[in-house]
């Protein structure tokens, strides 16, 4: 698997779900990874149920077989600040530029340099190495912005390399864009088996793959079970409502007279629902990728359901073998 | 699910209720001690211009909006839809699928004679440009279009489009050509980027930052630079170094040329902003019954509040009720059971009865390995070709028995299948309970917020009937016709 795994999804499908679910299950058996996120909302630390996260790496959960799960808030202003004191020893001059409104006017106006210090603090954490030249992280995972503004948050730094023609900003855009299109990266895009969300992926798809970013799996969120075949329900319940009542009463339930229309009405928009969703699968299939399937969590996600998604995810392959080694250094 | 939805709507345009059927059954599931928000007062209300629907992302705003727009129109008003980022298929259904930035009238929607219903989507680089040309002469005009910063600036970087959207909806309203702007807004990465971008760009043009940078371009190379301190001309040296020179020479251009319409920019960003506190403005927040919905719209309650933005109330989208509530989950799980005890049950015999919900997730995904070749029966083409409505009411119990004896129906007992029934049952049961209880949370922290709940409908909305459909449970705020 990819080392930096990127999750994008339309807004309410549960990416950050997705994502943390996906930190906890490429740590499982003593790995390390990082969460990070990068839209300030603090999603990660609410759904740990932790305390705010700081601009600092810090461990948010242990992973079945003592791995580890470490998060990170990715900010703007603090990494370009990072990036001076890094490039330029600029510690007391990074407080004058922020004083008149630099730092302000390089993370939130300036086109496209906020993105470039999130990918690229992200990227860095990617390809970190201890004093043995072991990688610090054997995964990153990003909760990313959503799928109509990843490719170009992705891809951000290709414009930029091209508007700083050279200078520091413009070799960092490039050393970005290389780790985001290598095969290193593999962009997840999380969907519901509804038709906007289906939609915005195949769009999603389609522009991360002619802005040439390496598109790794759907992942199908929410996955509700089938508790009833629709198709026998159908054919049948119509015609045996005097049965279903007497059968409702022998179970023991009262008046079933009265409840017999409201349960078959209930399974017939349940059979529509089923029925709209085998066709969004099959919008999906024909994408041609490959997919991971999560359960609806009914009671809301917390820890012990993020483990439980953890789960499901190794079962269906995640984690298996060791991480590529990449090319980074 | 289109012709369904258009069933749905001409039935309650027939009977002029619609979703009132469920509206007493699931009462007792489904009602928080919220005060109801009254959707049709809100539309009628001539002294109301603007309706601004703000929420997080998948919630339904754009829908909900456009669901207004229509009702609003078909009540006699002249409304204008601004959405920012629609579906393709619910923009098509109004008719602006083109991107060119105009409201467009939307054919067939209206009362008699008074009310009209105008679209449009933003496209925010033109957006810009127009203001670029309105402000600008026609050299100066052209030297900003070119300029790379600019063309970066205005394709959507950070910000942009949040600003562009408010600046449009001062446009809309400073033609007065319509009685109602209902507004969308973005989804933006933090929940009021729209109220902050004007301001941020605002304090921005403003700023010494500015200044600093257009100082050398105005005063020309070298004569500039005795007025720049020491600190000053280090660091655009090092921001020269960072960014490369060319792009703080394109910085540098991009602002002087901008200059005169700094003025312009933050005089209107500051009308923008008081428009939106103006007593003529609504702000409708959207949701789902789900912790994080609701968690985000409980920040946008507060953050209007804190901004004394005026709140109309929280619009609740996809809803679930059941007209079969007072059978609750654990009576219905317990009678299923009992069932499945009987021992006439021969489980195995019966393909069709229930299934393993761990099983289920594989349907038809090829690509997971584990679970691809299981045998999860497909759908006969016959089954799949019917429509839900097809399924005939009791009376029609003897003609329709002949036809079910069919291979499939054969195969499924009574037990089972009214065992299926009370599961699926106690399933819908659960989530309204669990949507319940995660509205009661939200009414607890905002006992005075004015809730309309929305029935849950099967599937996407994407015509004119609709978003009628959609207008009829925002009025009637019919939270239990999920089994309408």
């Amino acid at each position: 698997m990819s080392r930096f795994q990127v999750v994008s999804g339309k807004g309410g499908t549960g990416k950050t779900t997705v994502a943390a679910a996906l930190a906890l299950a490429l740590a499982t058996e003593g790995r390390r990874t990082l969460l990070v996120e990068v839209e300030g909302r603090q999603g990660i630390a609410q759904l740990f149920e932790a305390d705010s996260l700081p601009y600092e790496e810090r461990k948010i959960a242990v992973a079945p077989g003592g791995g580890e799960v470490y998060a990170l808030a990715i900010d703007a202003e603090r990494a370009l600040l990072d990036y001076l004191q890094m490039f330029y020893k600029l510690g007391s001059a990074g407080r004058a530029l922020k004083k008149l409104g630099a730092i302000d006017f390089a993370t939130t106006i300036a086109p496209g340099v906020r993105d470039v210090l999130l990918t690229g603090k992200a990227c860095e954490a990617v390809r970190r190495k201890d004093k043995q030249n072991r990688f610090i992280y054997d995964y990153v995972i990003m909760d990313a912005p959503p799928t109509g503004r990843i490719t170009r948050f992705l891809n951000v730094n290709d414009e930029v390399a091209g508007l700083a023609r050279i200078g520091p900003i413009h070799n960092q855009a490039q050393a970005v864009m290389r780790v985001l299109k290598s095969p290193e990266t593999a962009v997840h895009l999380v969907t519901l088996l509804e038709e906007m969300p289906v939609q915005e992926t195949a769009d999603g798809i389609e522009e991360l793959q002619a802005a040439e970013l390496p598109v790794g799996r759907v992942i199908v969120n929410m996955v509700r079970p089938h508790l009833l075949d629709e198709d026998a329900l159908r054919t049948a319940a119509g015609g045996r409502r005097k049965e279903i009542a007497k059968t409702l009463t022998r179970a023991g339930v009262t008046g079933s007279a009265g409840l017999v229309r409201p349960l078959v009405e209930q399974a017939a928009e349940h059979a529509q629902r089923v029925e709209l969703e085998r066709e969004q699968r099959a919008v999906l299939t024909g994408l041609g990728l490959p997919s991971y399937e999560l359960p609806l969590i009914g009671e809301g996600v917390d820890p012990a359901g993020l483990y439980e998604l953890a789960v499901e995810l190794r079962k269906q392959g995640v984690g298996e073998g060791a991480a590529e080694q990449g090319v980074g250094s | 699910m289109t012709s369904d939805t258009g069933t749905r709507a001409r039935t309650g345009a027939d009977t002029g209720t619609g979703t009132g059927a469920g509206t007493d059954a699931g009462a007792g599931a489904a009602t928080a001690q919220a005060p109801s928000l009254d959707t049709d007062a809100l539309l009628d209300d001539p002294d109301i211009r603007i309706v601004v629907c703000c929420g997080s992302g998948g919630v339904g705003k754009t829908t909900t909006a456009a669901a207004l727009g229509v009702r609003a129109a078909e009540r006699g008003r002249k409304v204008v839809v601004l959405t920012i980022d629609p579906a393709r298929r619910l923009a098509q259904s109004m008719g602006i699928d083109s991107l060119d930035n105009i409201p467009r009238r939307v054919k067939g929607v209206g009362a008699e004679g008074a009310g009209e219903l105008h679209a449009m989507m933003l496209d925010m680089k033109r957006t810009f440009d127009e203001i670029v040309e309105a402000h600008a002469d026609g050299e100066r005009a052209r030297a900003i279009l070119e300029n790379p910063f600019y063309q970066s600036l205005s394709a959507g970087f950070a910000g942009t489009q949040e600003y562009m959207a408010m600046e449009k909806l001062g446009q809309l309203r400073a033609r007065d050509e319509w009685d109602l702007i209902v507004v969308d807004t973005p989804p933006s990465r933090s929940a009021l980027d729209f109220l902050d971008a004007p301001k941020r760009l605002g304090s921005f043009l403003d700023g010494k930052f500015i200044k600093l940078l257009m100082a050398p371009a105005k005063m020309g190379g070298r004569a500039g630079m005795k007025f720049l301190n020491v600190g000053m001309s280090m660091m655009t040296g090092t921001l020269g170094k960072l960014l490369g020179g060319q792009f703080l020479r394109d910085v540098q251009t991009f602002v002087a040329a901008m200059d005169t319409m700094f003025g312009g920019f933050r005089t209107r960003a500051d009308a923008t902003y008081k428009l939106l506190q103006a007593p003529g403005t609504a702000f409708l927040v959207v949701a789902t019954p789900e912790r994080d919905a609701l968690r985000e719209a409980a920040y946008f309650v507060e953050r209007l509040a804190a901004e004394d933005m005026p709140l109309a109330g929280l619009v609740l989208n996809r809803v679930h009720g059941s007209d079969a509530a007072r059978l609750s989950a654990e009576r219905a799980l317990a009678a299923a059971e009992n069932l499945d005890a009987d021992g006439i049950v021969d489980q195995g015999a019966g393909k069709a009865g229930l299934r393993e919900p761990a099983e289920s997730p594989a349907a038809g995904s090829a690509p997971t390995p584990d679970t691809a070749g299981a045998a999860t029966p497909e759908p006969s083409e016959h089954a799949s070709e019917h429509d839900p409505a097809d399924i005939p009411d009791a009376e029609a119990d003897t003609r329709t028995d002949a036809a079910t004896n069919t291979a499939t129906a054969d195969a499924v007992t009574v037990e089972q299948l009214t065992a299926g029934l009370l599961r699926l049952h106690a399933e819908r049961m659960q989530v309204v309970a669990r949507e319940q209880h995660t509205r009661d949370r939200f009414t607890a922290l905002h006992p005075e917020v004015a809730v309309t709940a929305v029935a849950a409908l099967p599937g996407d909305v994407h015509d004119l009937a609709g978003l009628r459909a959609i207008g009829d449970r925002l009025a009637t705020g019919s939270a239990s016709a999920g089994a309408a």
